[in-house]
Parts: structure tokens; sequence; C-alpha cells
């Protein structure tokens, strides 16, 4: 194994419900300032796990945690079991992929050339990898601009083509940070959709989302952040209460049930 | 929004299955024009000069050289050719190479198209080593002493502009510039310093090399800079893929495998190399690190799986044409290399900072 560092093999798929991630009483610091101050979640295979809370609640720095990106104060985040801090960056690349909040380029890449950067940790063949890349672009409806430069791309397709770069990584965890928030309502249907048929296949997906009705109807499990530390975690349907959602939105919210599929729907209540 | 992006998509469409090919068939044909271009204009260089040699005439003393027949030519053509041009030609390929390469590196690393050895002040820093071990008279390492000197400089300067440059990950071009002009600005206040110190025969060689020449080029010259400008050269183009990833920013490449501290520190030394590389040996000779990988940008796209090696071959060409320019446009006398360089490169490098200010709507 050591020999093979340079080029890791791909993790052995998981079934659905194993574990791929979790953090364990986790405190994460930033600037001083303690974000998360004792969070327990767990991911796993097959599931889509949305993580909802106010501003500043911490779901960036907690998929930050996940991410290996944000080292843990106390506690610890596992990924297929061991500590993040003793996977390499190689390793790691196999097991998780992340989209960011923004998505930022230094040079003019073609679009093509982007998404297929995802493929950089597999050591696959070419031929492979256009199957990937062309899978993962047709399904993020970004072929059509496949070979503009990436620069020239309004913002909603920025955001498209990091989701598809992502998608090409073929990780068993995906990381999302808001991938619906610069999306017209076709796309945000379009990428949960996405995450949806990822977990099916057998993946774990989560994702930040500040739409609680996207998260209603779309994730199997929601973990409620506030103040650094998670309110509820559990089918949308147990967690989104009113009494909940209000306190912890410090907004009064209404939730109804939709009459034909039953989701959630959550309105702030209004008094016009 | 959607109504108006529609009627674009067709033709989009019918550029995708092409511009791959059509990108990697430029790679290789620009490749192929430039060591075509090389071969072309090192024996035209050899040639060209206060005392001509025709064409066939070197291109036959390189042949007697190497044992492939050819005829000697008279003992003057002979000295001429071996001690004086050839040694300048095989220098201005090794600095043009280094300064072009290690522009690609430095943009690449800094994410940001602007970085440049000379701009940001990281050649005033290996001058600064350079100019130290002439005036002072250091001589611990014989002939690599000056290059030593250059690197270790170079290295501390590349290693401080990346790090008081740097903030949350990205490269801000202001931030980048401005710690250019004090980094140039304190470099040249060390260099002032060491010539109030020096003695007039050292003042003199720094004043000449300062302005940037190829005039003093001898084979130890070039031995004493082969090492560095060679292992730099070998180096560099293994990163290329890293550095197409690096491109994302720090965390998007981290997640895709990539070590970034260790590519990072890796780069920088093969950066300070480069640069010291040329510094030690023909002073300062700016812009070539700017320009150079800009223009093979513009034809080839940004991927460094070309843009290392190929800017290496364009700067090795650009230089020995401006230095072939430098010595033959006033003859007798010799325009100082560095000055021409910065005479075209400047306004190249003004029409830059328009565009990327344009692009950005501002310095935000």
């Amino acid at each position: 194994m050591r020999l093979l560092r340079h080029r890791p093999a791909p993790p052995a798929p998981a079934a659905p419900g194993d574990l791929v991630a979790e953090a364990d009483s986790l405190h994460v610091r930033l600037g001083g300032r303690e974000v998360l101050r004792g969070v327990d979640v767990v991911v796993r295979a097959g599931e889509v796990l949305a993580l909802v809370g106010p501003n500043g609640a911490g779901k960036s720095t907690l998929l930050g945690a996940l991410a290996a990106d944000l080292p843990a104060a106390e506690g610890a985040v596992r990924i297929h079991g061991r500590p993040v801090g003793e996977w390499s960056a190689p390793e790691l690349a196999l097991r998780r992929a992340v989209l960011p909040q923004a998505a930022a380029l230094s040079f003019p890449f073609a679009v093509a050339d982007v998404v297929r950067m995802g493929r950089a940790p597999h050591p696959s063949s070419p031929a492979e990898d256009d199957l990937a890349v062309a899978a993962a672009m047709a399904a993020t409806e970004v072929t059509a601009f496949a070979a503009r430069p990436f620069s020239a791309l309004s913002g909603g397709e920025r955001a498209r083509v990091a989701l598809a770069r992502v998608l090409a990584q073929g990780a068993p965890l995906l990381l999302l940070d808001e991938p619906t928030a610069a999306l017209d309502l076709r796309h945000q249907e379009l990428v949960l959709r996405l995450c949806r048929e990822r977990a099916a296949a057998g993946d774990a997906v989560v994702v930040v989302l500040h739409d609680l009705g996207l998260a209603a109807a779309y994730a199997h499990r929601v973990a409620i952040l506030r103040a650094g530390r998670v309110a509820a975690d559990g089918p949308p349907v147990e967690v989104f209460t009113e009494g909940l959602l209000s306190e912890v939105y410090d907004q009064p919210v209404e939730v109804l049930s939709h009459p034909r599929t039953g989701a959630a729907l959550v309105t702030p209540r209004r008094g016009l | 929004m959607t109504v108006l992006d529609k009627p674009a998509e067709p033709a989009a469409e019918a550029a995708v299955a092409a511009d791959p090919l059509r990108k990697r068939g430029t790679a290789w044909l620009l490749t192929a024009g430039l060591v075509l271009g090389l071969l072309v204009l090192v024996p035209v260089a050899a040639g060209l000069g206060a005392y001509p040699v025709p064409v066939g005439d070197v291109l036959s003393s390189v042949q007697h050289r190497i044992g492939l027949g050819g005829t000697e030519l008279d003992r003057v053509a002979e000295s001429v050719l071996w001690n004086v041009r050839f040694p300048r030609i095989v220098l201005a390929l090794l600095v043009g190479a280094s300064l072009g390469c290690a522009g690609a590196l430095m943009q690449g690393v800094f994410g940001n198209p602007l970085a440049e050895p000379g701009v940001i002040g990281i050649s005033s820093g290996a001058a600064v080593g350079a100019v130290a071990a002439i005036a002072f008279g250091v001589d611990l390492l014989g002939t690599w002493t000056v290059s030593a000197f250059a690197f270790a400089a170079g290295l501390v300067t590349a290693s401080l502009v990346y790090a008081l440059s740097r903030s949350g990950g990205r490269t801000e071009v202001v931030t980048l510039i401005l710690t250019g002009i004090a980094v140039n600005a304190f470099a040249g206040a060390l260099i002032g310093l060491f010539l109030f110190f020096a003695d007039t025969a050292a003042i003199q060689q720094i004043t000449f090399w300062q302005l940037g020449s190829l005039s003093q080029a001898t084979w130890p010259k070039v031995l004493a800079v082969l090492p560095c400008a060679a292992t730099g050269l070998a180096l560099a183009p293994l990163y290329s893929r890293r550095l197409d990833l690096l491109a994302l920013g720090e965390r998007p490449a981290r997640h895709l495998g990539v070590e970034v501290e260790r590519l990072r520190t890796v780069l920088i030394l093969v950066i300070a190399l480069l640069t010291a590389a040329a510094v030690s040996v023909s002073g300062i000779i700016s812009f070539v690190g700017l320009v150079v990988p800009h223009l093979l940008r513009m034809a080839a796209g940004p991927g460094h799986r070309f843009l290392v090696p190929g800017s290496a071959l364009l700067g090795a060409l650009v230089l020995l044409a401006a230095d072939l320019a430098s010595r033959t446009v006033a003859v007798p006398a010799e325009l100082p290399l560095g000055v021409l360089t910065a005479l075209l490169g400047s306004p190249f490098f003004f029409w830059l900072l328009r565009r990327t200010r344009r692009r950005q709507g501002g310095w935000a």
C-alpha cells in the first residue's frame, strides 16, 4: 500500500445504510470563535442528508469539517471509519467530492476541461474519463456549452459546471454547499433529483440548503443546526414542526402538508 | 434569460466535438513551429554580427566540431563562433527558457495571470544576492558563487512575496502588484547600499549587469547556470497537471487529491532556481516571463501540459531574437538587452492590466 501511495485504489462500494462519514462530538474553531460546539452527525450510504439552519449556524463549517478542510478542535471526523487526518489527499479524493459555495477559476479553461479535472484522482483510462465527463455534463445540462470558456458563463451555468465536475469525480460521498443558490427553479429541481439518483445508486449525499421546501421534498434526513449544535435530526416530516422551526429561525412559520404528496411545506407566517 | 440563451446553443454544440482536437492540434503545431524557429534562428544568430560568418560556414563548422564531416574555418572565424557567439547563444537560450518557464509556473502557482519574476520583485531579490556577491568579492564556490547567492536571495524573496500577497487562499491583483512594488523598492535600496560599499571595478560590473545583458557570455558562465536552469526546466513539466487543478483554487485542488502545501513548496523552489539561473548571468531581464506565457495561452488555451514546456521554448526563441537585435541594431554599440525587453514588454503589461481590470469591473 505504501508503495502505491501515488495511485491509491478507489474504495469498495458501500452497501445502503453503511456508515460513510461521521462527526463525533465535533468542535471547530474559526478565528477564535467556536463555530461548532459538539456536533454529532452520521452520514449513511444511500441517503440524502440536508443540513439546514439560520445564517451562521455552522452548516458550511460542518460541511468543511466533513470535507477535511477544517481541523477539529475537539472530537473527530471519520470517513470510512478512519479519522480524516489519517487519509492522504489522493486517498480522500477517491472517497469524497466537494462542491464549494462559489466556483472560481484563475484561467479561462473550457467547460469540458473543467469537468475533466474531476477525473484527476482516478487512475482510469482516457476512454473511461470521457464517458464519466460526458455523463456528468449531460446530467447537469451543460453539454451545450462544453467548448465555451468557464469565465464566459453566467453564475447559474458556472454552478452547474462545478457540480458536473464534482459528479465526474465519482466519489461515494458528495458534500454540496448550497448547490441551488444560483439556480433557477428548473435547475434547483434538477440538482436535487440528481442527489436522489446518486443516493439511489448507493452514494451518500450531504447537502447544505436554505430552501426548507426543497429539503422537505428531497432529503431522506434533515439535520437542523442552531448556534453550532444539532437542534434536531431525522426525516423531514418528523423534524419540520412549526414550534421547532419558528424557534430556530426566530421567525414564526407554518408547516402545511402538500395536498397531493404529503410532503411538508414550510412558509413564513405572514400577516397579509 | 433562458429564452435569450436558447438560440446560441446549436452553434455551441457544433463546436463541442471539434474544439478539444483543434486545441491539441494547435499545441503540436506550435511546438513544431517553435522548434523549427530555433533551428533556423540559432545558425542565423551565430552568423550575424560585427564579424559576419555565412550561415553555410556556421553549419559546416558545427558539423566539423561534432565529427560529421564539414570543414574547419579560418582561425578568426572559428574563434568568433566558438568563443564569442555560441556561448552567448547558449546563454540566451538558457536564460530565455528559464524566464519563460518561471513565468508560466509563477502565474499558475499564484493563480494570477499578472505574476512574473520581474514584476513582483523576485528578479530584484535574486539580484540583491548576486550584487552582494560581486560587491563584496565573495568567492566561496568559485564560478558558482554568484548563481548560488542569487538562488538563495531569490528563494527568500519568492517565499516572502508569496506569504505577503496571499489571503484566504487566493492572490488579488492589487495585493500582488503592491507587494511587488514594495519588494522591488527594498531590493533597489539594498543594491544601492552594496554599490556604496563596492569599489570602482565592482561598480562598473554591477551597473552593466543591472541593465540586463548577455555580452559577457563565456563557456564558464554557461556552465555556472547550467545546473540551476537544467534542474528547473526538467522538474517544471512534472507539475503541469497539478497546476491545472490549482486553477480551481487551493481547497478544490486539495479535494481532487493535490497535496497543495508540498506542490507550492516545490514550485517556489523551482521558480527560484530558474530565476536565479537567469538573473545571475544576465542581470534583470523583465517581462519575458509575463509576455511569453500569455501569448501561448491566447493561442493554445490555458492547459499547463503545453504551456510550461511551450513557454520555455518560446522564451528561448524570444530572448535569442532580442539579444540578436540588441547587438545588431545599433552597431557598433550594443543596446542593453534588459532595456529592449522592458521597452517592448511594458506596454504589453499595461494592456494586460487594463484588460484584467475591465474584466473584473474594478480592483475590488
